[in-house]
């Protein structure tokens, strides 16, 4: 059968070009290039939990605390920053909300926490009729705010735009709002239904001003009055205009790693990794002669396939992730001596080489099939229930794990095949 | 044959490292690490490294509470404390005078717990999901031993994988300063999911055999049957382990300093995981097998 020549050609064809193509020409290489961790290029990384408890539209009020984020960290002009939400729930194991950012270069945390951690959460509240006279007591100060305000369900969310502007008659700065036209609705209903009663300004938790309702307003603009310096009324309105919150966030982890180790890994990383495929060629080759070294080549297929879907998905290569990637070397060079391990068998039984491969292939794929079956569960739960460090490893395992079936059967069998096959 | 026949020994064996490991356990604790407890940690640089009573006696004047200063690489301090603000974070780093702040994590104490919580859930899915899928595969060969005992085996086997290379971390933990870690938690679950690999080849040797004998309608003792799988599985046991064994030291060796005890954990997980399919998750089955017969 010359069939397994010609195929064993195109497959030779094929994964030269999906090497050349990713890896060595550059401007085709260069379309697509690897994603690293931080903990491999250095960077900060921020992660807060969001308080999503009052809220019914969670999916929908964490993609708009995305995109809030998201603008506010171009501010810091980074690459390629990432902004990723979590959700709380039983396959995620979480019990909050929480959103992630990832800030490639920028290594002063504390100012990166401040900018987004700080954006500004407005809220418009009704005053409770009997909750009057707590108000004139505190205020200014943080209140509880159940138990003195009734929530409208108008946020920042709803404001498209704000400006400064000043008093006509004391010259005082003021911040005059508009809403959008989801917001202009909201607000003309709530001072339709509510003349007559006080409506208060809360920014982060700390009422502005609570003025009595004097008729409909139905342009759905608004001023917000305080006791603002002209410095601070601009900040606001800035804040105001990347987006106030939508959810409520705080603090909880943050992890940052300077650029010089972060090089250093990546390239302890790689050298590692030539390293230990290098040997392992070595072993093969030593071990199993001919075959040996068809599975180095199928095994240098999977390394190109491999890269190549890790580039194009693209998926973030950490130090964990690149462990993982390692793991599932290991296990697709599993996958040949299973197969290797049986031919020898079956040419003990006086079988001729050819035989004793087909056979091979056909005993060992069982077992093949079901120890990486496991493998790809165990994959899939953590990517499910891990942080982002777990996840890493997950993803490369997985994805390396199901790519080594592929490989490990059709393309050392192909060859296999073409060499032995002399019938 | 040796390895079913004598099995007595080698479970004497495995029980004597499962103790000592869980001895280690009780006796020295987990060297938690800021990932599940919550606290900062920052690594700092230096062009040439500073004496570490002097680093600690500058740190003691902050009065920030408890702290440990550790060494890492060649010219590197990792100093450990509580959660820091942001203030505090200013004043550890002039108090450090440091050439360049290598890295700095800070975990609240909320996150450290549920951190922990969700690695025990992933660990409990995993095992969970592993015995069902399993009894799945080898619903076939329910006989002399039930499929479900399979998947028992593969638990116990799997356990042992998992505890005795915890023993020798937390020995490692009290002597070395390792900590156990997100990382460490991830190269658990490798080890798991190796260990599980692993067994599942030796057992679908034997599930072959008993089909074979089935067709051919030989009557073969199930303890024959077992030793002669294990034997047709050793020598490619061996070799893989070697090849994993291979890439894994190029990893200690050569790889970055954030990897080399997860390589280290990886590297002990591969030979307990490879001795334990072949001396404890086979024996088992006919152990199990005897049991029942009883």
């Amino acid at each position: 059968m010359r069939k397994h020549v010609w195929i064993s050609f195109i497959l030779l064809l094929v994964f030269g070009l999906l090497g050349w193509f990713f890896f060595v020409n550059q401007p085709t290489a260069d379309l697509r290039p690897f994603r690293f961790g931080l903990d491999l290029v250095g960077g900060t990384e921020l992660v807060f939990r969001a308080d999503t408890s009052d809220i019914t539209d969670r999916s929908g009020a964490m993609e708009a605390l995305k995109e809030v984020v998201e603008r506010r960290v171009n501010i810091f002009g980074v690459s390629e920053p990432l902004v990723q939400t979590e959700h709380a729930g039983l396959i995620s194991g979480l019990e909050d909300d929480r959103l992630i950012v990832e800030l490639p270069g920028v290594s002063d945390t504390e100012e990166a926490k401040r900018l987004i951690g700080k954006t500004p959460m407005l809220e418009f509240l009704l005053v409770k009729p009997d909750a009057e006279a707590a108000l004139n007591d505190n205020q200014g100060e943080k209140l509880d705010l159940n138990d003195i305000f009734i929530k409208t369900g108008l946020t920042g969310q709803y404001l498209s735009h704000a400006r400064v502007e000043f008093n006509q008659t004391t010259g005082a700065p003021l911040i005059g709002i508009e809403f959008n036209a989801e917001g202009k609705d909201l607000f003309a209903k709530i001072t339709r239904e509510h003349r007559g009663e006080r409506l208060a300004i809360v920014l982060d938790g700390e009422m502005l001003s609570a003025p009595v309702i004097q008729d409909e307003i139905r342009e759905g603009n608004a001023q917000i009055t305080g006791t603002f310096t002209a410095e601070g009324a601009r900040e606001l309105a800035r804040d105001l205009n990347y987006g106030a919150l939508p959810v409520p966030i705080t603090f909880s982890s943050s992890q940052t790693i300077g650029a010089s180790l972060g090089d250093a890994s990546l390239l302890a990383g790689v050298h590692a990794g030539l390293i230990g495929i290098a040997l392992l060629a070595v072993f093969l080759i030593l071990w199993y002669r001919l075959p040996g070294l068809v599975s180095v080549v199928a095994l240098s297929s999977y390394i190109i396939l491999s890269l190549s879907i890790f580039k194009l998905i693209p998926v973030t290569l950490t130090a964990a992730g690149i462990a993982g990637f390692i793991l599932s070397i290991g296990m697709a060079v599993d996958a040949n001596i299973l197969i290797f391990e049986r031919a020898k068998e079956e040419k003990k039984k006086g079988k001729s080489d050819m035989e004793a491969f087909h056979e091979g292939f056909h005993r060992a794929w069982l077992s093949i099939r079901d120890s990486n079956i496991s493998s790809i569960i165990t994959a899939i739960i953590l990517f499910w229930l891990g942080t982002s460090a777990v996840k890493g490893f997950a993803l490369t395992l997985g994805i390396g794990v199901l790519i080594s079936m592929v490989t490990a059967i059709s393309v050392s069998r192909t060859f296999l095949f073409a060499i032995y096959d002399r019938s | 044959m040796i390895v079913v026949k004598y099995r007595k020994i080698w479970y004497l064996l495995s029980a004597l490292l499962i103790a000592a490991s869980l001895f280690a356990v009780f006796a020295y604790g987990f060297n938690i690490s800021i990932d599940f407890k919550g606290g900062t940690i920052t690594e700092a640089g230096y062009d040439a490294r500073p004496d570490k009573s002097l680093i600690e006696s500058r740190i003691q004047d902050l009065d920030i509470g408890g702290f440990s200063v550790r060494p890492s690489g060649e010219k590197n301090y990792i100093v450990r404390t509580k959660e820091l603000s942001g203030e505090e974070k200013a004043k550890l780093l002039t108090a450090l005078q440091a050439t360049s702040i290598e890295r700095q994590n800070t975990v609240g104490p909320t996150a450290g717990s549920e951190l922990k919580g969700k690695a025990v859930k992933a660990i409990a899915v995993v095992v969970a999901m592993i015995v069902f899928f399993i009894t799945f595969a080898f619903r076939k060969v329910s006989h002399p031993v039930s499929s479900w005992k399979y998947g028992l085996s593969t638990v116990i086997a799997l356990a042992h994988d998992v505890i005795i290379p915890t023993g020798v971390f937390v020995f490692l933990g009290h002597y070395l300063g390792i900590e156990i870690d997100l990382l460490f938690v991830t190269g658990l679950l490798a080890i798991l999911g190796y260990s599980v690999h692993d067994t599942i080849v030796v057992f679908d040797r034997v599930r072959e055999n008993l089909s074979l004998n089935q067709e051919k309608n030989v009557h073969e003792d199930f303890e024959l049957t077992v030793g002669k799988s294990v034997n047709q599985t050793f020598a490619r046991s061996i070799n893989t382990s070697v090849t994993i064994f291979i890439t894994l030291l190029a990893l200690y060796l050569f790889g970055s300093t954030a990897t080399k005890s997860f390589a280290l954990l990886l590297t002990i997980g591969v030979i307990i995981g490879t001795y334990s399919s072949i001396f404890v998750a086979s024996p088992l089955l006919v152990t199990f097998y005897k049991l029942q017969k009883k």
